[in-house]
């Protein structure tokens, strides 16, 4: 078929444009972030497998050990409840719970890890990226629905997988308490505060993810520039700056820095000492001890926001001029 | 582009002036001159590292270049975002994210995109064997080609952008191919630019004709004037010298004797004074374009491969 001699162009483009509803930003960072979860199902696959592990090995905890064991696990003997306040009182019942969190948490730090270092680079490795760039879906969008994965998705994933261990580990050991002294059921709901613990978490996340946002933006930042082995273009530069300041200077103020960002969120966020100056055990962290004005007045967190804006807008920009590897 | 024959239209759909991309020290265009009209099929047509993919990445926004460039009246280095509503392309074939599902791609699409016809897409679909569920990396390359294309089809874009869509793809396929674009997509509000090496399976698609050639353009009709302008004479042996006063541009041998290859803007002849000299008939594309590239000078200089130029294939 010849189709040269059949069209002629007729009017204006603009006349015939017909008006299409335009999709939101919100709706085009909602698909990008569903997009994220079908490509990286590691996001909640990895904690909930660890969760459901350590969750099995909970209840095998409780089946094998003995009825009277069982009771002195899970209720601290009343002899132990004199001169220590009732935080410390409640650690060792607290423990388990706490356990289920951190390893959680620990774990969707290192898909956010992993995850980051992907996030711009996977997408040119593939040639994916040619296709995405089809789409009306602008840099900024997509580098920002990446960047929610970290700092927003993750931790809402931990906390909603955290909080059902939890209550599945209560029910259970209530339950085998129930087969032994009636009393035992309603000591432990009076005794563990679980919805505090479930706050303290909350709110630890979302500390957690702010501070380390400029970590995150960095990982994706370079994901999105280096043309091979992004994690070494991630830590090497960093390497070599300490170094350099050691052997230069004699100084580790960038190492500081560093291992500040990386594990400064816990002494900027609580207040980890109680009245009397004893430190508070991380396996139960009362809600008082809790110091979000103390981390908001905190220019660190400031800082870092901003640099993690800085890193991302570099991220968008280096994504407009970057091809497929 | 010179359409000379067609009245212009109030806005092209794409203009290009003085269009220039460097790499270095290599030039990867050299100063192309482009007019692109509403409900044309233009073929980008030259040898690899010729600048194709160049034009067509400065045409979707994916690279910046000097010079001016309009497409549907935005810039497409600076309004990129604005442009990929009524701009569609298929920059390859298999570029699919393999991880997609089937499914998964159609609400992706659907999702981001508003000017997308989930029905339409469907329907393109339920005419091939391609499963909802489905992953594309479990698709052959055919068949990823197939979803690409019913995906593409299925948004109401003005200008469409094909480079090497056929990629490595066998002739079924290939044929299947440009009918369903021509038969479901193409009408007179689109637009449509391709590139390809496989020139025999869309000189019978294209409305206009472009050879582009060591960053420059060396060829831009249309369809018509190419057929009218070019003949190809396959001479027999004792008129080859009178065959070779009348200057050729370019002469190759085949089985039966010679081809000589005519341009009749150049030097006019008289069509009846070639069929004296044996059979006359239109050259293909891919005939003019080897005479055509196959009378420039080697090439002195280092020039930038395409784009393409590292594509896995």
């Amino acid at each position: 078929m010849n189709t040269q001699a059949n069209f002629a162009p007729t009017a204006s483009i603009a006349s015939r444009r017909n008006p299409v509803a335009t999709k939101s930003s919100t709706q085009l960072l909602c698909w990008s972030i569903q997009r994220e979860l079908w490509e990286y199902r590691s996001i909640y696959i990895a904690p909930l497998v660890v969760a459901a592990i350590y969750l099995f090995g909970y209840w095998l905890s409780l089946i094998w050990l003995p009825p009277q064991g069982v009771r002195e696990n899970l209720i601290p003997s009343m002899r132990d409840i004199t001169p220590l306040d009732a935080a410390h009182r409640l650690v060792p019942l607290a423990m388990p719970y706490a356990h289920a969190g951190m390893l959680t948490t620990f774990v969707a730090v290192l898909v956010a890890i992993f995850y980051s270092l992907d996030a711009l680079y996977g997408e040119r490795r593939d040639r994916s990226i040619l296709f995405w760039k089809s789409l009306p879906v602008s840099d900024l969008i997509t580098v920002l629905s990446k960047a929610s994965i970290p700092l927003v998705i993750l931790p809402l994933v931990v906390f909603a997988i955290t909080v059902v261990v939890q209550l599945a580990m209560r029910l259970s050991s209530m339950a085998v308490l129930s087969l032994g002294s009636s009393g035992g059921a309603a000591i432990l709901w009076r005794q563990l505060p679980l919805f505090e613990m479930q706050i303290v978490l909350l709110y630890g996340l979302v500390v957690m993810a702010l501070w380390l946002a400029p970590i995150y933006a960095w990982l994706i930042l370079v994901s999105g520039s280096a043309r091979r082995a992004p994690f070494l273009w991630a830590v090497l530069p960093a390497v070599a700056i300490a170094v350099f300041e050691k052997i230069a200077f004699g100084t580790a103020h960038f190492g500081w820095l560093i291992q500040n960002r990386l594990f400064g969120f816990s002494a900027a966020a609580f207040d980890l000492t109680d009245k009397n100056g004893v430190p508070v055990d991380p396996h139960f962290i009362p809600i008082n001890c809790l110091a979000p004005g103390r981390f908001l007045a905190n220019p660190g967190l400031w800082l870092g926001l901003l640099v993690a804006a800085l890193f991302l807008a570099a991220a968008v920009r280096i994504r407009r001029y970057r091809a497929p590897l | 582009m010179n359409l000379s024959s067609v009245p212009a239209p109030a806005a092209p759909i794409v203009e290009a002036r003085g269009l220039r991309k460097t790499f270095g020290s290599t030039i990867a265009i050299d100063g192309v001159d482009l007019r692109i009209n509403e409900g044309r099929i233009l073929g980008l047509i030259g040898p690899n590292g010729a600048g194709k993919s160049t034009v067509l990445n400065a045409i979707l926004g994916l690279t910046q270049c000097e010079g001016q460039l309009k497409v549907l009246g935005l810039s497409p280095w600076t309004e990129r975002d604005q442009l990929m509503l009524d701009v569609c392309f298929i920059a390859d074939v298999a570029l699919l994210p393999r991880w997609m599902r089937v499914s998964q791609a159609l609400d992706y699409v659907a999702g981001v995109h508003p000017r997308f016809d989930r029905a339409k897409a469907e329907g393109f679909l339920a005419k091939t064997d391609i499963k909802r569920t489905s992953k594309i990396r479990e698709l052959s390359k055919g068949m990823v080609t197939q979803l690409h294309l019913a995906l593409v089809m299925a948004i109401d874009a003005k200008l469409l952008v094909l480079d090497e869509p056929t990629l490595g793809l066998d002739i079924l396929y290939r044929k299947q191919f440009y009918d369903s674009l021509l038969n479901d997509y193409f009408d007179r509000n689109r637009t449509i630019v391709v590139t390809t090496h496989q020139v025999e399976d869309v000189q019978n698609v294209l409305t206009d004709l472009m050879f582009i050639h060591r960053g420059r353009i060396v060829l831009s009709c249309t369809m018509e004037e190419f057929e009218s302008r070019y003949l190809e004479v396959e001479v027999h042996p004792e008129h080859l010298a009178a065959a070779r006063a009348l200057k050729p541009i370019h002469e190759r041998q085949a089985l039966g004797g010679s081809i000589l290859l005519f341009d009749m803007k150049s030097h006019p002849v008289d069509a009846s004074q070639l069929a004296a000299l044996g059979d006359v008939r239109r050259p293909s594309i891919a005939d003019l374009f080897v005479a055509l590239m196959g009378n420039e000078p080697p090439d002195q200089t280092t020039h930038a491969q395409d784009a393409d130029g590292g594509r896995p294939q």
